[in-house]
């Protein structure tokens, strides 16, 4: 059995608004494996997203345990946090959060920046290079945002939460701004990262999208309701080369 | 040690970049300091231009030159004239003969009128002087001689001129024998007077006509009252016992009772200086104040765009912690755009503060010295307005939540 990349015990979260307590999480007991490849769904309202703000270590629970790639995250405080973030979490948003006015590589180039390896200038350079070709962006990377479509600025986000090597990637509605059929090409390239190793968490309330997952997590009420592998894993396209990759490189190279 | 350098770098390369980012912004936002440090380089370069320009008049005149009006000074220091100057020429000669610690003394006649040589004419300042106002004013000549005694007795049509006058009038040359007419009365040019350059007040000393008092009065004004006497004390050490001597001697020949005021007034070179340098203290106290303001403005301005800059990168401030910034790396990213921002808005005030200096010296002619002191001073300044106003917005980017930042639309 593969080592246990998220290991969560009894975790919970109570907002105060005032008066009156919100309990968000209420308990949740989950184990995501290294390779492992879990899509996490619920309604609005279901502790979904504080749940994933915690996975995230954006967020401190209440209570309970977590240790994220073997090191106790729940009590850490916010720069010790930010560290863990960096070296261990590749974060992936549904508006894409990149950087306005800044090209690609540069994006990519950001969270190595505030890494704690100490890169030269070369080094992270040739880091994002490899990253953006890894999600089929080579040949973009001096485009601004502006200058890319929806699923390109995705994938220099994947691009971006790649380069520093994290433990998990935390997809949090990757597809939510995208055409179903970019969706299908993005979800291929999670599924592909997911095939050389990767441990993939994605958060989503898109039944077809979580399908492409290995495993599917439902929260309710700040409680887990079922957790269950998938049979057939939808395979996203033709999944590996997807076809934005080659009109991309048709129209740099007329 | 080598991580911490190479992490302020990367700090350095993402504020650096902000800024470009938002290029007019940033412009803008530098202006005040622009402005500020600009302003302080101008004023203390005119201020010390004053000061040594002051200097060299002093220098020039002798620190023993006494000057006497005609009119009362009140308690109070305000001159009162009132329209009849009661000084006369035998005052002049008395002081000489009986004052001892003075050595040389003049009537000076003051008027003005068109100079004309030949085919070309020029508008100056005519003074009427006796022999020993060379001397006191210790003004050597360029070509010929001064006149004589003999010419101030006889009121002879003979005239020293200044280099500009001479310049304008004899623009070939040879001035000395050549004649000029002032008034329509003929002066033969006897001498012409060393370029001396502009006075305290800007006046060009060069653009005058100097003749005997007495051709002065009786041809040029037609009037016997002196307009002044001009004395210099034997050493710059007697001036106060020669100005005691002269007030005595005068007040006595005024008949003027003991406690009645006297008619005429007396400044030593050294009071008049102190008098314009206090002038200049106080302009340069205000304008110093003005550009202070300025800076100060600046860096609220300074405050305020990166106030506004941190509400519209909430969301930007997110993302960066997110993938791992602390709110060190924040805070300094935020610290170092204010400080960049007012170093180089202080980096173009100099220039242009030096600029500008360079500028009015040529316009007025009057003597600008920018000193490296209010360069290093004012740079300093917009540096500690860029980390004092910049502070705070950075502190309050670097203490947002995360969570909250990322969702910030």
């Amino acid at each position: 059995m593969a080592r246990a990349v998220i290991e969560i015990h009894s975790l919970t979260k109570v907002y105060s608004m005032g008066e009156v307590e919100v309990r968000a999480l209420a308990g949740v007991d989950l184990l995501v494996e290294e390779g492992d490849f879990v899509a996490i769904m619920g309604p609005s309202g279901s502790g979904k997203s504080t749940l994933m703000n915690i996975v995230g270590c954006l967020d401190r629970p209440t209570s309970g345990t977590y240790l994220l790639d073997g090191i106790d995250v729940s009590t850490l405080n916010r720069d010790q946090r930010a560290v863990i973030r960096n070296a261990k979490i590749g974060f992936v948003f549904q508006s894409f959060n990149l950087l306005a006015r800044t090209s690609a590589l540069e994006n990519v180039e950001l969270p190595m920046l505030y890494g704690e390896l100490g890169l030269t200038r070369g080094q992270r350079r040739q880091a994002a290079l490899d990253s953006l070709h890894r999600v089929g962006l080579a040949g973009r990377e001096n485009n601004q945002p502006s200058q890319l479509s929806g699923g390109q600025q995705q994938r220099v986000a994947i691009a971006r939460a790649l380069v520093t090597n994290p433990a998990i990637l935390l997809a949090d509605e990757p597809t939510g701004n995208l055409d179903s059929r970019t969706s299908e090409e993005i979800m291929g390239i999670f599924q592909q990262l997911n095939d050389d190793g990767k441990t993939v968490v994605l958060i989503t309330h898109e039944p077809d999208i979580a399908q492409h997952a290995r495993r599917i997590v439902h929260v309710r009420d700040g409680l887990i309701q079922s957790d269950q592998r998938i049979e057939q894993v939808r395979v996203a396209g033709k999944g590996i080369a997807p076809p934005v990759a080659a009109t991309a490189a048709t129209r740099v190279s007329p | 040690m080598k991580n911490a350098v190479t992490r302020l770098g990367n700090i350095t390369i993402v504020g650096l970049k902000a800024i470009f980012r938002n290029k007019l912004r940033s412009f803008l936002t530098m202006l005040g300091i622009v402005i500020g440090v600009g302003c302080v380089i101008v004023v203390v370069a005119i201020g010390n231009g004053a000061t040594q320009s002051i200097q060299e008049t002093i220098n020039s005149l002798g620190s023993n030159f006494i000057m006497i009006f005609p009119g009362a000074a009140t308690q109070s220091g305000a001159r009162i004239f009132t329209g009849q100057s009661t000084m006369t020429v035998e005052d002049a000669d008395a002081i000489k003969a009986e004052c001892p610690s003075v050595a040389y003394v003049s009537v000076i006649m003051r008027t003005a009128g068109q100079a004309v040589a030949g085919e070309l004419n020029w508008g100056t300042s005519v003074m009427g002087v006796g022999v020993d106002w060379p001397f006191i004013r210790a003004w050597n000549l360029s070509d010929g001689q001064f006149f004589t005694d003999a010419d101030v007795r006889s009121a002879a049509k003979v005239c020293v001129i200044g280099q500009t006058v001479a310049d304008n009038l004899f623009p070939q040359g040879a001035a000395v024998g050549q004649i000029v007419r002032i008034k329509n009365v003929p002066f033969k040019v006897v001498g012409v007077l060393e370029k001396k350059g502009g006075n305290t007040m800007g006046q060009d000393q060069d653009d005058q006509i100097v003749a005997p008092y007495t051709t002065v009065m009786k041809r040029l004004m037609g009037q016997t009252k002196v307009n002044m006497i001009q004395a210099a004390a034997r050493n710059a050490t007697g001036v106060q016992q020669a100005m005691t001597e002269i007030e005595g001697l005068l007040r006595q020949r005024h008949r003027i009772p003991p406690g009645g005021d006297s008619d005429f007034m007396m400044r030593s070179q050294e009071e008049i200086a102190q008098a314009n340098e206090q002038q200049m203290k106080i302009l340069r106290t205000l304008l110093l104040s003005i550009a202070a303001i300025s800076l100060v403005i600046g860096g609220i301005g300074i405050m305020n765009i990166m106030l506004v800059s941190v509400t519209e990168r909430t969301r930007e401030i997110g993302i960066r912690m997110a993938i791992g910034a602390k709110g060190r790396h924040v805070l300094l990213q935020f610290l170092f755009e204010a400080i960049t921002l007012s170093i180089v808005g202080g980096l173009i005030g100099v220039l242009a503060g030096i600029g500008v200096s360079a500028l009015a010296a040529k316009l007025s002619g009057w003597p600008i010295v920018v000193s490296p002191m209010s360069i290093a001073i004012s740079f300093g300044v917009a540096g500690a307005v860029g980390i004092a106003f910049g502070f705070f917005p950075a502190l309050k980017a670097s203490h947002l939540d995360p969570i909250d930042a990322l969702r910030y639309e």
